[in-house]
């Protein structure tokens, strides 16, 4: 390069400075790029570029290059848009033509301008190099997210212990893994074949399909359920499975992932536990509470017309088999019994159970009517009869069957099983061995009686109870020689009852024992008042004795305290006792009867030929009178011909009673020719609608006008014709009427209706 | 096998226009793609002045930075930094105290890869991958937490990008979420795209934005103070972005030119 100084020209005056210089280029490069500069740091960056062009313009050796350091200086200090170099060029242009030569100016702007372009250029590739670098840089490192992203799914997809499949919302599987393929028993390959339809199995939920097409449209996320597959050797296996939606990105539904965990083993355990909640341990049998809930079932699911039976059996006299063969042989007679009883009467819509001890019962789920029913009780009853092999034994044993069937609306469960426990228990009564089908009649009496029954207690001492008296009468000449105390409930909705209404149940509870001391009690209080009122008159009172009050220990304490109680003479009183109460086996009722004679009553054997009578054995007793069944004399009363063996029976029975020395009283007696035929045959006393119905003692009592004779009471015939009338009159049973059993339906019995015997004859 | 989903991070796109690449391209950088220049001068031909709004910008947060740095603050979290170039937040920082901490925060991940890239070897600069928008998320970062000692006072920095934050978004709630977290003492700087200044033709740019996914919202100034309504506003409070703390009134420019505003607010 060529030195020269520079020539002064008229420009020194205003000879350009840094700071002038700085001042223009600094103005004119404002908002040209942004150089992070404050203004005054621009300043003199500025200035001090311009200060070293200065220097060169106008240095002794001119040194070009230093306009293309300042250019590089313009890029590096991010002056790095070209208007940059434009706006450098123009001020340059005007501020350096007062130094230097306008040669050495132009040439420092040319260098300054390739400087520029030089270091704009390498900073233009540096930075898109270094761009380039960090998107590659950025891409790989997304990549690899991605790629350990995928690792751990796949990681996860193949190592999991419960399956994962993954289908495409069409329905073919597009990926499953390890754990799957060996649930399922398939490749990997041959599951990818198959649609998510192939796994739909028949046992499913019915909810299933439906869950699973509101899935693959998106309107629910993910289900869970436990549900049976088939492997591909046909095996099922149960697994509990939550099926998941994966959307894309724009929210529509796009893959289905299943999550299944193989629970079989865990489903079996359930459904072992399940059946042993549900059936006994002895007989493997449904039980009591499968019973019950198929029973419900059933009942729930009933249509309109539905019917239900069912036949509940109990096993005749286990408890004594499993008393006296041992309970061993009685699980075993059980087992026995359950066995016949699947293997003939169970079947489709037939559920035999074991509801308790040696009770089975079975459901017929719908019954075709109770002739079904009953056919299977005998069924039933059939296979239990086989002869079982116990322990060396062969054991025959027999069930009752109680059968209850009906429309499956019109009952629930357990009105069904009470009407089949009452039903069962009708069959046992009725001697068992046998089935009873359920009669709604029979029921609803008992029931009635029951609740009679119920009531006895309250109404004795509420005072419900009265006294009838019926006379008896000396058949020799019809005057009246005493009277049979007979009891009536007044009860207050049913009117006035006989005995026959509430007698035998009395006994059942066990109230005959205060009913019987209130009516002895009661009889011997108006027969003192007899007594007392008509001393003239010898009149014995009759009163039952049952057979529970005779067995009480403390009876004759209780006859003696009435006696002195009510100051009757003993003598007066007459107990009438059943045959069985007297004929007891053990030695009681004999200390008893001598007991009670001792006291100076009189005691009668009532319903005499009913029983069993031991006659050696009466011969001993301290007995007074016999009064005869009420069936021999039935038999007497024909108009044209008695029955010859009832006649017979009774005249036998007067001359045993007279060889003994007890008097006869014949029960029963309605006409004229029974009367006279009895007389005939030398019977002593006579009692009947013949002479007089049962009545108060007021009306008894006026009867016996005791004023007519000092002797005895005789009846005056106008008076006991009109007794006689009266009676037929009131009465719907005509006299000439015949009767079933000696009484008349509808009237109230006479004195057959004495209680004891009625006890006597359902003991026997 | 290849139908299988991928649960994969997202793509990094290089044939979409990226805010920090544009932002670069503006400010008369060259870390960008053709996509991205582009997409800059669709916009420059209907609002030149975006150079000049970006360039302003950028002078605004370095006279934040600095102003920060005068009154003692030594560390700084920028949110939404991206991509470095002229006058980084640790260069304007580091000329005044070269031990300042900075993290930078951006989501793209170029921007991301290139900050790492360039401050590698910087012991006081960190660079984290994250979304501005998860404070608890950005704040609970474990190389972020070695940086910064939250019991001493923060500079947060919310330059140039709240105004990519819908209302839906809760923007306060995110500014909030950053405060909290800080000591007293600290300060938040804003800059914000303002609706006063917006012409008919920068809404259209602003269009074109939200056409590239990346949505605007302009926001008025009483909006922008609400946004850091629990700190107090260091003076002169809510201000076009050359009006705060100019370094000499001449340098101020109409609301026209640049529509953007400016605030830095203080945690007592
Ligand atoms: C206009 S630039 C501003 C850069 C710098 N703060 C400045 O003012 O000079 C906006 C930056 O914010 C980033 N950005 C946008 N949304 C973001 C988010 N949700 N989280 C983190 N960074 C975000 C963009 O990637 C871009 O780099």
């Amino acid at each position: 390069m060529r030195a020269s100084k520079p020539e002064p020209t008229d420009r020194a005056r205003s000879a350009p400075t840094p700071e002038r210089i700085a001042r223009a280029w600094a103005r004119a490069m404002a908002g040209t790029s942004y150089v992070s500069m404050s203004r005054r740091e621009l300043h003199s960056y500025l200035s001090g570029l311009a200060s070293r062009l200065l220097s060169a313009a106008t240095a002794e050796t001119f040194e070009p290059s230093v306009g293309y350091e300042v250019g590089a200086a313009l890029v590096d200090a991010h002056f790095t848009l070209p208007t940059s170099l434009d706006r450098t060029l123009c001020v340059l242009a005007e501020q350096l033509s007062g130094a230097g030569t306008p040669a050495r100016a132009s040439a420092l702007q040319s260098a300054l301008a390739a400087g520029y372009a030089q270091a704009l250029r390498d900073r233009t590739l540096a930075e898109q190099e270094e761009i380039r670098a960090a998107a590659m840089l950025a891409r790989s490192e997304a990549e690899a997210a991605r790629w350990s992203s995928e690792a751990r799914f796949q990681a996860v997809f193949a190592g999991a212990v419960i399956g994962i499949a993954i289908a495409d919302i069409d329905g073919s599987i597009i990926d499953v893994n390890q754990t799957t393929c060996d649930m399922l028993g398939y490749t990997p390959a041959e599951l990818r074949q198959l649609a998510v339809e192939r796994f739909i199995h028949p046992d499913d939920a019915p909810g299933v399909r439906d869950a699973y097409q509101d899935l693959l449209r998106g309107e629910r996320e993910h289900f869970r359920l436990e549900k049976p597959y088939y492997r591909k050797d046909g095996q099922a296996v149960w697994t509990d499975l939550v099926v998941s939606l994966i959307r894309d990105q724009e929210g529509q539904p796009q893959y289905v992932v299943a999550m299944i965990e193989d629970i079989t083993e865990r489903h079996h355990l359930q459904i072992r536990l399940r059946h042993q909640a549900l059936h006994d341990p002895l007989t493997q049998l449904p039980n009591r509470t499968l019973f019950f809930e198929r029973l419900g079932q059933v009942l729930d699911d009933a249509e309109e017309d539905a019917r239900v039976g069912v036949c509940y059996l109990d096993v005749d006299g286990f408890k004594m088999i499993n008393d006296t063969l041992g309970h061993d042989m009685g699980d075993y007679l059980l087992l026995g019994v359950a066995r016949q009883l699947h293997s003939k009467v169970s079947g489709p819509g037939q559920l035999v159970a074991r509801t308790g001890g040696d009770e089975f019962v079975v459901l017929v789920e719908r019954s075709a009517g109770p002739e079904q029913l009953v056919a299977i009780a005998e069924a039933a009853l059939t296979a239990i009869r086989e002869p079982v092999q116990l322990g060396g034994h062969e054991i025959t044993v027999s069930a009752s069957v109680g059968v209850v069937e009906r429309a499956a609306d019109t009952t629930s469960a357990t009105e069904l099983m009470k009407a089949a426990d009452t039903t069962l228990h009708w069959a046992k009564r009725d001697g068992k061995n046998r089935w009873a089908l359920f009669d709604a009649d029979r029921h609803a009496h008992e029931v009635a009686k029951f609740e009679l029954s119920a009531s006895l207690p309250a109404a004795l001492e509420r005072g419900e109870f009265l006294v009838e008296y019926q006379p008896l009468v000396r058949l020799l000449d019809e005057t009246v020689m005493g009277v049979e105390a007979l009891v009536r409930w007044r009860h207050p909705k049913l009117g006035l009852l006989g005995p026959d209404r509430f007698i035998e149940m009395s006994e059942e509870t066990g109230l005959i024992v205060p009913l019987g001391q209130w009516v002895l009690g009661e009889a011997c209080r108006q027969a003192a008042a007899w007594q007392r009122q008509y001393p003239e008159i010898d009149l014995v009172t009759s009163v039952n004795l049952a057979v529970r009050q005779v067995q009480d220990p403390g009876i004759v304490d209780v006859v003696s305290a009435i006696l002195s109680e009510t100051g009757l003479d003993p003598a007066k009183l007459q107990l009438e006792l059943t045959e069985s109460a007297v004929m007891g086996t053990a030695g009681r009722p004999l200390q008893t009867l001598n007991a009670l004679a001792g006291l100076g009553v009189r005691l009668a054997i009532d319903d005499f030929g009913t029983g069993y009578s031991n006659l050696a054995y009466l011969r001993s007793l301290p007995v007074h009178s016999l009064k005869l069944a009420g069936s021999f004399v039935a038999g007497l009363r024909p108009p044209d011909s008695p029955d010859p063996v009832d006649k017979e029976i009774v005249a036998t029975l007067i001359k045993l009673a007279h060889t003994l020395h007890l008097t006869v009283t014949a029960e029963g007696v309605e006409t004229p020719q029974q009367a006279a035929r009895l007389r005939a045959l030398g019977c002593d006393t006579a009692q009947g609608w013949h002479y007089a119905m049962p009545g108060a003692a007021e009306e008894v009592i006026a009867l016996l006008n005791p004023r007519s004779t000092s002797d005895a009471p005789t009846l005056d015939a106008p008076t006991l014709d009109a007794t006689t009338v009266d009676v037929t009159s009131g009465s719907a049973a005509p006299k000439s009427a015949p009767a079933t059993n000696g009484r008349r339906p509808g009237a109230a019995p006479d004195g057959v209706a004495v209680p004891t015997s009625t006890v006597g004859t359902a003991s026997s | 096998m290849d139908r299988r989903p991928t649960w994969a991070p997202e793509d990094v796109d290089v044939e979409r226009p990226s805010i920090a690449r544009v932002y670069d391209y503006y400010l008369g950088g060259s870390h960008n793609f053709a996509v991205d220049r582009a997409f800059a001068d669709r916009v420059l031909r209907l609002m030149p002045g975006t150079t000049t709004a970006a360039q302003a910008n950028r002078a605004f947060l370095r006279r934040a930075v600095r102003h920060l740095c005068e009154i003692g603050i030594r560390q700084f979290i920028d949110l939404g930094s991206g991509i470095p170039t002229a006058g980084n937040v640790h260069e304007v920082a580091h000329s005044v105290d070269p031990t300042t901490k900075v993290v930078y925060v951006d989501i793209d991940p170029v921007a991301y890869a290139h900050s790492r890239a360039i401050l590698a070897d910087d012991p006081h600069t960190t660079v984290i991958r994250a979304d501005l928008r998860q404070p608890a998320e950005v704040l609970a970062d474990p190389q972020l937490r070695e940086q910064i000692d939250f019991d001493r006072p923060v500079g947060v920095l919310l330059v140039s990008v709240l105004h990519f934050v819908s209302n839906e978004e809760r923007p306060a709630d995110i500014v909030a979420g950053y405060a909290s977290a800080t000591a007293p003492g600290s300060h938040l700087v804003i800059s914000h795209a303002s609706v006063e200044g917006t012409t008919e033709a920068s809404s259209e740019a602003l269009d074109l934005y939200k056409r590239s996914s990346a949505n605007v919202v302009t926001r008025t100034a009483k909006e922008v103070a609400g946004l850091v309504s629990g700190l107090s506003l260091v003076d002169p409070g809510v201000v076009q972005l050359t009006q705060w703390r100019p370094e000499s009134p001449d340098e101020t420019t109409s609301w026209e030119e640049i529509p953007v505003l400016a605030a830095v607010a203080r945690r007592e």
